[in-house]
């Protein structure tokens, strides 16, 4: 049987040639965009990276961004520490006992909001219950505005990944006279122990790279800051963002923003990856 | 043999030595304590959200009650003359929100239909990982590719259309060019739903890929879709790195396309840390629009996907 090229069905098959070079077209464009950037990131920051760049810290003129680093790495760790805590309590509590009722559905609801909610607003509410009343910036301030995000990211993988584990094994354990918060602390969270962490890895990639919620709570400094929290931290974020706004005027500050950026995006993709592999080895 | 004597005394835990008991009893306690800490950690999440509508509003009333809806009006925001209209900053949010959708939405949709529909296997997972990862790169990185790249190349390449190269288009572009990624996962993940066998029933009627596309998998899941489209704008409406360096941070209301503009991120990004008193409040009242504004479209976004699958923030 030989096919008959009616005119209809050419118009069909051409119609769909076009849609699909339309789609390839579409990938193209994301994907170039995307390399751009990429080929952007690593031409321009490569040059400024050198072993001093962690050690020595932000100054006017040269320096490094060591004090930033670390600070970053302060603030974050700590708040990922604190949401974890948080997040997991409130994660299993939707998961093991949220099944009824109203209440469940509500805080699943707004978790979900405060999910994708502006990072800036966060700020601007960590700025009106901790920075005004304590009367400074500090990296306290940074802290819990960072812990504000990651906890809905912890929740969400939490409650999702404890939903995974089959009921039978909860019942098992039940018929084996364990009590429910020994089910959930030996059975379920061993179960969910690779999920739980990849969650709380994608956040901690997740806040470090966050900007705009350290704005007007931990602000910046140029001075090295270990472990005093009280006072403002610096920050890798932040001394980008000022390395190419206020201080754009300065062609050494700019270069060492984009150092900085390849710093940050190269840690974030790896943490990501490092992420994938836990989910990974789950299954 | 336990068993046969507490059943005699009634049941319970009547037959067990004393020791047992207190164990048990000890155990059930915790059991109790354990739920009810579990439970104050999850309603911690609904007073956040009360407490941050609660801040946000306390803090911005100052300015709200002095300039009423003059707030909404007045067309531009002047700090030296303490006149705060937050109609510029409205609609440059709006705006460039818009055109990040218009042109993000074809182009998501294109590389979610080639990852799902047209792509050889091989490619299909290292792909899908690559779109997953730029996902995740921060915003600040394509403000600054906006501002070093995209906008000196805008001017050069449309000098007519785009005189300074920044400005509200630009803000857009790059918003687009930050959703992409996301509405992509969203959307390969919801067309991933569709059964295998409506599809390759579809094909076995003779449908063309693009026919098999239009007619079965995008009717079957067009509520997913517009929920990740939603969600993806609910993301291009609160950012703030990505906008801040290429808008503009014109204050005054300039109602057209290309020209410069402000968004309300940007503007508190800009001004927050320098202000106090009046413009201070008023800048936390702009916030609070802001805060209204991602609301509803995230509350929206979630109604839509609430049977789908995704798990992207």
């Amino acid at each position: 049987m030989q096919t008959q090229m009616t005119p209809l069905y050419r118009r069909r098959k051409l119609l769909n040639r076009l849609v699909m070079a339309a789609c390839i077209g579409a990938t193209l464009i994301g994907f170039v965009f995307l390399f751009a950037i990429i080929l952007t990131l690593v031409t321009k920051g490569l040059g400024a990276i050198s072993p001093s760049i962690f050690i020595e810290r932000t100054r006017m003129n040269g320096g490094g961004l060591g004090n930033a680093i670390w600070g970053t790495f302060m603030m974050t760790s700590l708040a990922t520490i604190l949401g974890t805590v948080i997040g997991v309590a409130a994660g299993t509590w939707l998961a093991e006992y949220g099944n009824k009722g109203l209440l469940p559905k509500v805080i699943r609801f707004i978790n979900d909001i405060l999910l994708s909610a502006p990072s800036i607003i966060i700020g601007l509410f960590i700025y009106a219950v901790v920075v005004v009343p304590m009367g400074s910036f500090s990296g306290w301030a940074g802290v819990l505005s960072l812990t504000v995000i990651i906890v809905p990211v912890v929740i969400r993988s939490t409650e999702d990944m404890l939903r995974l584990i089959p009921n039978s094994l909860r019942e098992a354990a039940a018929a084996l006279g364990a009590h429910r918060w020994w089910i959930i602390v030996r059975v379920c969270y061993s179960g969910a122990r690779a999920g739980i962490l990849t969650g709380i890895l994608l956040g901690f990639a997740r806040i470090s790279g966050e900007t705009a919620p350290l704005l007007f709570t931990s602000l910046n400094s140029n001075q090295w800051n270990f472990f005093n929290l009280d006072n403002e931290m610096a920050n890798l974020p932040m001394t980008i963002y000022q390395n190419m706004t206020i201080n754009a005027f300065i062609p050494d500050l700019v270069s060492l923003a984009w150092g900085g950026a390849l710093i940050l995006t190269a840690a974030i993709l790896i943490l990501n990856i490092a992420a994938r592999y836990f989910s990974r080895q789950r299954s | 043999m336990a068993t046969p004597q507490a059943i005699q005394t009634g049941g319970g835990l009547g037959g067990l030595s004393e020791a047992t008991r207190k164990r048990l009893q000890r155990k059930a306690r915790i059991d109790v304590w354990f739920e009810r800490v579990l439970f104050a950690f999850a309603f911690a999440v609904l007073l956040l959200l009360g407490a941050i509508i609660a801040s946000l509003i306390a803090s911005s009333w100052p300015a709200l009650e002095r300039y009423g809806l003059e707030f909404f009006t007045e067309n531009r925001w002047a700090a030296n003359v303490e006149v705060f209209g937050a109609l510029p900053a409205i609609y440059g949010t709006l705006l460039t929100s818009f055109i990040a959708i218009v042109i993000a939405v074809p182009i998501s949709f294109g590389i979610a239909i080639f990852l799902t529909e047209l792509c050889p296997n091989v490619l299909r997972q290292p792909l899908s990982t690559l779109i997953e990862l730029l996902a995740g790169i921060p915003s600040i990185i394509y403000g600054m590719w906006g501002m070093e790249v995209m906008a000196p190349l805008l001017r050069t390449w449309f000098p007519s259309v785009f005189p300074a190269g920044t400005g509200l288009a630009t803000a857009g572009i790059i918003l687009a060019v930050m959703i992409i990624p996301f509405i992509t996962a969203v959307s390969r993940d919801v067309i991933n739903t569709v059964p295998a066998v409506m599809r390759e029933s579809a094909y076995g009627l003779g449908c063309t890929t693009w026919e098999v596309a239009r007619r079965v998998i995008l009717p079957s899941v067009k509520r997913g879709l517009v929920g990740g489209v939603v969600l993806g704008l609910g993301r291009a409406l609160g950012e703030t790195m990505a906008v801040t360096f290429v808008i503009g941070n014109n204050l005054f209301l300039n109602p057209t396309l290309t020209g410069q503009g402000t968004s309300i991120a940007a503007l508190i990004a800009n001004q927050f840390s320098e202000s106090d008193g009046t413009q201070r409040s008023a800048l936390l009242a702009l916030g609070l629009i802001l805060f209204l504004i991602t609301f509803a479209v995230l509350a929206f976004a979630r109604y839509l996907l609430r049977n789908s699958t995704g798990r992207h923030a």
